[in-house]
């Protein structure tokens, strides 16, 4: 069968070949450029001095140069996967270049020109899914990893794209289908003495089950926040400092991560990634208007959002009394929101006044001379406690999952809810089937069109 | 001698008959060609209609406009609705059938019927021209033409008769095989196998002492299959109930190197839902005894059908045993039971409107199809019957919804799947059987029976009706409540908690003590309301009331699943094109040729991922 594969010429599906850059845009040291489809050999060994490439082995590397009308674009190293062995199961062509972004554009418009076509997003994955390469969770996974920007949230589409996730749940799944069969069986036999299912034994089967969705459902908001980052709200009195430090922070991640779109200074949300974790700051602009009153924080929108930040850095001006320090670090702890209380402005300290402060729990900064914003950082990571999060833990990121889960877990419920306060055990087996359908719908065992539109709306397949 | 005929029926069982009733109401001139006009719709086996799923088949078939229902009612002696602690999609409506009474009412039937004409023969094979039947041929030697033939040869291709050591060729106890029809069809291109099923012994009833037995009676309000005013009889039998025990089993044992299923004669697979005592006892050698049920076979006869006793031990074996049971010590045997091998045609070589892949025009239905039971057989020659009239009127075909209907289920089951063993009916084959109810297969069926032009507009209306009214007494209970004083006394009665302040009737009504025959007392208004409405209608409302939150939930599931179905799929679709498909898929799916995308994913070998693999292509 394999040999009818992606490459047989008479392939509805797929019949040309694509081109992209596999690894990130922009100055690096080497490049990657992938080539996949049944002429990707070809249109290689087109522009290729140095062997013929159409008489290597699969699974080869290659070393030559690519070359356009007899200039010498670069030497590269051209490896070699020869279907159905690669990750598209189709003929892959990996060159690895020299990572500068004009000889990348070159090569590929060179290619382009030998007849491949430049890939949609996430056009290799779909290829991968297409040709039986990985399952549907697979994939879904996949199209998280194509959204994803931080290393964090990328470990954990890989783990899912392993099928830890689905693996777990199938087997819980399977279990449950053994019990509803024997409902089943209740059913359709009442008239002959059957044996009956074991209530209490499809009770302990639910509440394992249900522990194991309690874990996922949980790790669904650690997950989120590993996606799409973790809410830190900066507070403080106006010119504290909060905007000098958000620049700072900014400033310092930029030049780590110039590739991340959309940052704009402007904004009141900004995005970047600490040690491979993606925070979003948000200023509080409430603060900023209500003025100098400490209650002026009940304002409801500001309240909004720091209710839904994970940490509160709360900038203090260290000039300001032992009182109203106090007072500020008694409303921080009502809110029940982790926070850092943070001194700005540390170059105005006296030595007489750092004794006073001693009695609070404070870090200390100066935005405006970048210093201890190392130290700061690792306080933030320590507050948010993500460190402690393994990515190799099975998390569930995807909110189609989510709520399939919580559907699980509802159904599941009304089950036991169902033995407790006896109903018949035709609608029994509707909640049970109900939950089978959900689980279902996570594992791949159900295919609904939802689903699919879901995974391959990310891959922007054309309808 | 014969003119040319719209469509030839082959056989004249449960399937045939209604066949040719559906066929012949639509128009079409029949020619129903049976071996022997005296056995027309024989119940070869038990002598009842109905059961969990299968009663529901019955009312579908009844709701559409065939006749299996109405002729159950004129001739049942017993009527129970099983599984009435369970919840409405579960009550399934059984009946005990005069068995001779239940074959005379379909002959008369089919005779009242201008369009439907007989002949006494046997048909050898089918005539064929190009890829399309135009008749058939009998044993003595007669061409008749036709547009359309239906096939109903139920148990008699090839049909191997055995009890113990002994076998002789029969299509039932004294009844002679047909040949010449399997292997013509298969030199067509058709595959056939083999199956096997069983019928237990009948005995003499005067022989028997009942006062050693459970009775078991009717229903005392009696429920009906037919939606229509058939008169019911007011009388009912009495069944009865007794065991096997150990010593019963011994002396079954004694025949085993006899039996033709341990000795390996038997080459067909049985049902395992249906399982001969001997198989009972093989397979579950712990249980001490197995349940028999003591059927009468009509009004007036004496004879007797040992349910749950089927068995192809030798006679006297059989004999022995059934000696044994209690009640049954001075038993006199009429007929011995006897397991009977056939040929079928797995059905995946069907469309979903049982007309056969390779040949148009040509239709199969029944144990010919590899089902097994009355009602599977009916539904099956029922559904034929409108398709062939309506293939060689060029009218729109009949496909059924598996969310519709049990009949849909069934059908797609076999066509999409096929069967190694004979299918029956379950309730947990159907995905959404909380939908398919008994109660409301008039409401699902009736408006496509309808459309067809076998539902009167009369009846159609009584439909309509029915919905509306039940309706108006759902919105009644919603707007009227009871007072502590004048309903607590009944609320205690029936052991449920009294209220303290006034409660809305819909809000008492889903306790499931209460009912509406409960509480009709305690509300002049109600009771008003009730008086104008028929049981049927009532009872709508009542499961409505009830249950509602549970039919919205099944049918948000099948709204999900409809969309899967939706996805039509070019019946000629080329899968070798999708090199990305497994290759069982591409292959199982080339065989079958789904309709939809919902079918497909039905089929065994078919994968998830390779339905994706499909939804991708087909969808963009």
């Amino acid at each position: 069968m394999s040999q009818t594969h992606a490459s047989s010429p008479n392939s509805v599906v797929i019949s040309d070949t694509i081109v992209a850059l596999a690894t990130a845009s922009g100055v690096g040291a080497i490049a990657v450029i992938r080539l996949s489809g049944p002429q990707s050999v070809g249109i290689i060994n087109s522009v290729f001095k140095g062997k013929d490439l159409s008489k290597q082995a699969s699974h080869t590397i290659h070393f030559g140069t690519i070359q356009e009308d007899g200039t010498i674009l670069d030497e590269v190293l051209v490896s070699l996967f020869i279907a159905p062995k690669s990750y598209t199961k189709e003929d892959v062509v990996e060159i690895s270049t020299h990572g500068s972004p004009f000889i990348v554009e070159s090569i590929i418009k060179l290619l382009i020109k030998k007849g491949a076509r430049a890939a949609k997003p996430g056009e290799f994955t779909l290829r991968a899914f297409l040709n039986g390469g990985m399952d549907l969770s697979q994939a879904e996974a996949v199209a998280d990893l194509i959204s994803s920007n931080s290393q964090a949230s990328h470990q954990m589409a890989m783990q899912q794209m392993r099928g830890g996730f689905s693996t777990q749940l199938q087997h819980l799944r399977e279990q449950l289908i053994h019990f509803a069969s024997m409902i089943e069986l209740e059913l359709d036999f009442s008239e002959e003495d059957v044996e009956f299912a074991d209530r209490d034994d499809l009770k302990g089967l639910i509440y394992q089950i249900n522990n194991v969705l309690h874990k996922l459902i949980r790790s669904f908001e650690q997950g989120n926040v590993m996606k799409n980052g973790v809410p830190v709200v900066i507070a403080g009195k106006p010119n504290v400092g909060k905007s000098t430090l958000l620049n700072v922070l900014l400033n310092e991640e930029r030049a780590i991560v110039s590739e991340i779109a959309g940052t704009t200074r402007d904004t009141i949300e900004d995005e970047m990634i600490i040690h491979g974790v993606n925070f979003r700051f948000i200023d509080t602009a409430g603060i900023r208007e209500t003025a100098d009153k400490i209650e002026a924080i009940g304002v409801e929108r500001t309240h909004e959002k720091i209710g839904r930040a994970k940490l509160v850095i709360y900038l203090i001006d260290p000039l300001e009394t032992m009182n109203e320090i106090s007072e500020q670090l008694n409303y921080l702890r009502g809110l029940n929101i982790p926070f850092l209380a943070v001194v700005n402005k540390s170059d105005l300290l006296t030595e007489e006044l750092s004794g006073k402060l001693k009695q609070f729990d404070l870090a200390y900064i100066s935005a405006k001379n970048a210093e201890g914003i190392d130290e700061l950082k690792e306080a933030i990571l320590e507050k948010v406690n993500l460190h402690k999060i393994s990515t190799d833990d099975v998390l569930v990121s995807n909110i189609r999952h989510l709520e399939a889960l919580q559907k699980t877990e509802g159904a599941l419920n009304r089950v036991l809810e169902g033995i407790e306060n006896p109903i018949t055990s035709d609608f029994l087996a509707l909640d049970i089937k109900q939950a089978l359908y959900y689980l279902g719908e996570i594992t791949g065992a159900v295919t609904t069109d939802d689903l699919l539109e879901n995974i391959f709306s990310k891959f922007c397949i054309g309808k | 001698m014969f003119k040319k005929y719209d469509i030839i029926v082959v056989g004249a069982g449960h399937a045939g008959c209604e066949a040719a009733m559906a066929a012949a109401n639509l128009g079409s001139s029949v020619l129903l060609i049976t071996m022997n006009m005296n056995t027309i719709a024989q119940m070869s086996c038990n002598p009842a209609m109905g059961g969990v799923a299968k009663g529901q088949i019955v009312r579908e078939i009844d709701a559409m406009g065939g006749f299996s229902g109405i002729i159950t009612d004129k001739t049942s002696i017993q009527f129970r609705m099983l599984n009435r602690s369970k919840g409405p999609a579960m009550w399934s409506p059984r009946a005990q059938s005069d068995r001779m009474r239940f074959a005379e009412e379909w002959r008369l039937t089919l005779e009242s019927n201008l369009n439907v004409d007989f002949w006494q023969d046997t048909v050898s094979s089918i005539l064929v021209k190009g890829d399309k039947v135009s008749g058939v041929k009998t044993s003595l030697g007669i061409e008749i033409e036709s547009d359309a033939v239906i096939l109903t040869n139920g148990t008699f291709l090839n049909g191997l008769i055995h009890i113990g050591e002994k076998r002789f060729g029969g299509g039932r106890a004294a009844e002679r095989a047909a040949t010449g029809i399997t292997e013509q069809l298969m030199s067509l291109g058709f595959e056939s196998g083999r199956m096997k099923t069983g019928t237990p012994p009948r005995v003499d009833g005067r022989s028997l002492d009942y006062s050693k037995m459970e009775e078991q009676w009717g229903d005392e309000e009696r429920g009906r299959f037919s939606f229509t005013d058939v008169e019911l009889s007011k009388e009912q039998r009495c069944c009865w109930i007794t065991y096997t025990n150990s010593t019963v089993h011994e002396t079954l044992k004694e025949g085993f190197e006899k039996s033709p299923m341990f000795t390996g004669r038997i080459k067909g697979l049985g049902p395992r839902y249906c399982p001969s005592i001997e198989d009972k006892i093989n397979r579950f050698a712990e249980r001490e005894r197995h349940q028999i049920f003591v059927e009468p076979e009509g009004w007036n006869t004496v004879e007797i059908y040992v349910n749950g006793f089927s068995t192809s031990l030798p006679e006297d074996v059989q004999y022995k045993a059934l000696t044994l049971i209690p009640g049954f010590e001075k038993a006199r045997m009429f007929r011995p039971g006897y397991a009977i091998e056939y040929d079928y045609f797995p059905p995946t070589q069907l469309s979903l409107t049982l007309e056969t892949k390779l040949i148009n025009n040509l239709f199969f239905a029944g144990q010919i199809n590899g089902t097994t039971g009355y009602e599977e057989a009916a539904s099956q020659g029922f559904i034929a019957g409108i398709n062939a009239h309506q293939k060689i009127k060029d009218n729109h075909e009949l496909i059924m919804k598996r969310s519709e209907s049990y009949i849909g289920v069934l059908i797609d089951d076999l066509v999409t799947k096929g069967t190694e063993e004979p299918y029956r009916m379950f309730t947990s084959r159907a995905e959404h059987r909380l939908l398919l109810r008994q109660d409301n297969a008039d409401i699902r069926l009736s408006p496509i029976g309808h459309n067809l032009g076998l539902i009167s507009d009369e009846r159609l209306q009584k439909v309509k009706d029915k919905v509306v009214n039940a309706e108006e007494i759902v919105d009644f209970t919603k707007r009227h409540s009871l007072e502590p004083s004048s309903v607590n006394g009944i609320l205690e009665e029936v052991g449920t908690s009294a209220i303290s302040q006034n409660a809305k009737l819909f809000q008492l009504l889903s306790r499931p003590q209460l009912s509406f025959k409960t509480l009709r007392s305690a509300s002049p208004s109600l009771d008003e309301l009730l008086g104008k409405y028929n049981k049927e209608t009532i009872e709508e409302a009542e499961i409505k009331i009830k249950y509602e939150s549970y039919f919205e939930k099944e049918l948000e599931i099948v709204n999900k699943m409809q969309r899967m179905e939706d996805h039509q799929i070019n019946p000629e679709f080329d899968y070798h094109t999708l090199g990305s498909l497994s290759k069982e898929a591409r292959e199982k799916l080339m065989k079958i040729k789904p309709r939809t995308l919902g079918q497909a994913s039905r089929i065994s070998g078919v994968s998830p991922s390779d339905i994706s693999v499909l939804m991708v292509h087909i969808t963009r």
